[in-house]
């Protein structure tokens, strides 16, 4: 193994670690706010996307790295912005009639 | 120093986003700031990666695609419904599994195109990142499809299925070995792009096969396992690119989805291995072939609104029972305003939320977190079980197999052992139901023949919106 593939298992290592460590204290009430916050986290892979859009020359190349940056974006904006309208509902308000 | 120099360190800072934001959801007080803080997190990883020399020639591919997907994300994001959240949620992640898979196969594509034979650790991963990533996806699309009510959500099984999914999975892995022993011998005999294009698409039909057999009331698991999935397939292709962001929040996101896997198949007394293979629908079938209920002299008591109404204005403790039948109806608000009215007469209103209320875990909470239900009203089942002898009214709104006391009592049940809300252990039970038709488990609830238990038939929110004008009237 080379080297950066050491130092990326130490990584995956210890952040398996402290997810759970962190994961493990959120209230029930919260999971659907964790799991939707949790998905646009690993929208991250938008970085990959970026990374590699223009790896291959020629039309399949672009259009794959399109279709990557797309579906990247897709996750971080919708699943940061979906979460954020959740948890706003979780702030405590002094009534306010709805319908 | 030069600019590209500090991308790294603008990485690590958005991993420590990353990691507060999560930590930020241990309370609803902090909540709202970590995701911001993660948000914010995010967009300096995607402005410094533009300085990456990576980027050079793509800088148009990335702004269409960022423009593209950002305005659909966001779109989806703003009009999606409360009780729509799982499957928007999964097609979000959906869309991470796939941007992976297609983030390995980009990958593999530079090696290949370098002529060196490619690394065997970065073959494994873009492979694993490229399977995973690819299940994900199409799985995801399933979820949705079936949750959206565009597939029939019901378990859908047939003859030899084991063997056929089992056949997928073993064809994938067999071609995978192929590409990374070519990868080891440096000796490639099959075109690598015809084999990268077999396990794509065997991957993808892999994921259908896996979430088709699933049925409705499992997809609180799915979902979870499925969020677990891009996570992995995410830090997959952070190994593939050398690029530690990527490895830490896959992760991250990796061990949330795991945790909440596990708690959901607790909740339903079910190994995730039953889940996801075992025939929920043949034991069904071997569950109705017990003591059918009703036959035994027990019958049901029906009530009207008016009924439901005193019955609630002359209690001191009520508890409410939400299941997804309200969110079908829209009954939350509803429910908020009746819970008002009763406790404008001194009467104590809580909620017991079961773990897989809903469609996905926490489904309830935000549902009725929608209605302005404050959140220390919500009860999980341990805190709440205890209190249900104390309850002069259980109202049960569109929850079935969660109250079913055979969890507990009838070992023949296929639910049997599932942790239940101990609902019948109340005074008095209201139960709002559409009609007598089994939940998805498809069997029978003894708490319906229960004497202490009276059906009030109608859509929730109808027949909660009645006895809200009962109340006023009386009042």
């Amino acid at each position: 193994m080379s080297g950066d593939a050491i130092v990326a298992a130490y990584v995956f290592i210890l952040a398996i670690f402290v997810g759970f460590e962190v994961v493990s204290k959120v209230p029930s009430t919260l999971h659907t706010p964790l799991m939707s916050g949790a998905n646009a986290i690993h929208g991250i892979v938008i970085v990959g996307a970026m990374l590699v859009a223009s790896a291959i020359p020629g039309p399949l190349g672009t259009i794959l790295g399109f279709l990557a940056v797309v579906l990247g974006t897709a996750n971080v904006v919708g699943g940061f912005v979906v979460t954020d309208r959740m948890l706003a509902m979780f702030k405590q308000r002094p009534t306010r009639k709805t319908e | 120093m030069t600019v590209a120099t500090l991308i790294p360190v603008a990485y690590l800072i958005a991993a420590i986003t990353f990691i507060l934001g999560l930590k930020g959801l241990s309370s609803p007080t902090t909540a709202v700031q970590g995701n911001r803080i993660a948000a914010a997190g995010m967009l300096i990883a995607v402005i410094a990666t533009f300085f990456s020399q990576d980027v050079n020639g793509g800088l148009p591919v990335i702004l269409a695609g960022i423009l593209v997907g950002g305005a659909a994300g966001f779109y989806g994001a703003r009009v999606v419904k409360m009780t729509a959240m799982p499957q928007m949620v999964a097609l979000f992640n959906g869309a991470g599994g796939g941007a992976a898979a297609l983030v390995a196969i980009l990958e593999f594509a530079r090696e290949l195109a370098t002529g060196r034979p490619p690394d065997l650790g970065v073959s494994v991963t873009t492979l694993l990142a490229l399977i995973i990533g690819a299940v994900s996806f199409s799985g995801s699309a399933v979820a949705f499809g079936k949750l959206q009510g565009l597939i029939t959500p019901k378990a859908f099984r047939y003859a030899g299925q084991q063997l056929v999914t089992g056949g997928i999975a073993a064809a994938t892995v067999v071609l995978s070995l192929v590409l990374v022993a070519a990868a080891i011998t440096g000796t490639i005999t099959v075109d690598p792009i015809l084999l990268i294009a077999a396990i794509t698409i065997l991957a993808l039909v892999f994921g259908v096969a896996l979430v088709m057999p699933i049925g409705g009331a499992d997809m609180p698991v799915v979902i979870s396992l499925l969020n677990a999935y891009t996570g992995l397939a995410v830090a997959m292709a952070g190994f593939t690119l050398a690029n530690q962001l990527l490895v830490v929040a896959g992760t991250l996101v990796g061990a949330s989805g795991t945790i909440l896997t596990r708690l959901m198949s607790k909740a339903m007394n079910r190994s995730l291995a039953n889940v996801l293979f075992g025939a929920f629908g043949a034991a069904t079938a071997a569950g109705a072939a017990g003591p059918a209920a009703g036959d035994d002299g027990r019958s049901i008591r029906s009530i009207g609104p008016e009924d439901a109404a005193i019955l609630l204005s002359y209690a001191q403790n009520v508890i409410v029972v939400p299941g997804y039948g309200l969110a079908v109806a829209q009954a939350q608000h509803s429910v908020r305003e009746l819970a008002d009215l009763l406790e404008s007469k001194g009467i104590n209103v809580k909620y017991a939320i079961h773990p897989v209320a809903g469609r996905m875990p926490g489904h309830m909470n935000v549902l009725l977190a929608e209605a302005n239900v404050p959140y220390d009203k919500l009860f999980d089942m341990d805190q709440i079980n205890p209190e249900f002898q104390r309850a002069d009214v259980a109202l049960v709104i569109g929850a079935n197999d969660v109250t079913n006391p055979a969890a507990r009592s009838n070992p023949g049940s296929p639910i049997y052992g599932m942790p239940i809300l101990d609902v019948d252990k109340a005074q008095n039970i209201i139960v709002i139901k559409r009609s007598m038709k089994p939940g998805f488990a498809g069997i029978d609830n003894d708490l319906y023949l229960d004497p202490k238990t009276a059906m009030l038939f109608g859509d929730a929110k109808d027949a909660v919106g009645k006895v809200v004008q009962e109340l006023k009237k009386a009042a």
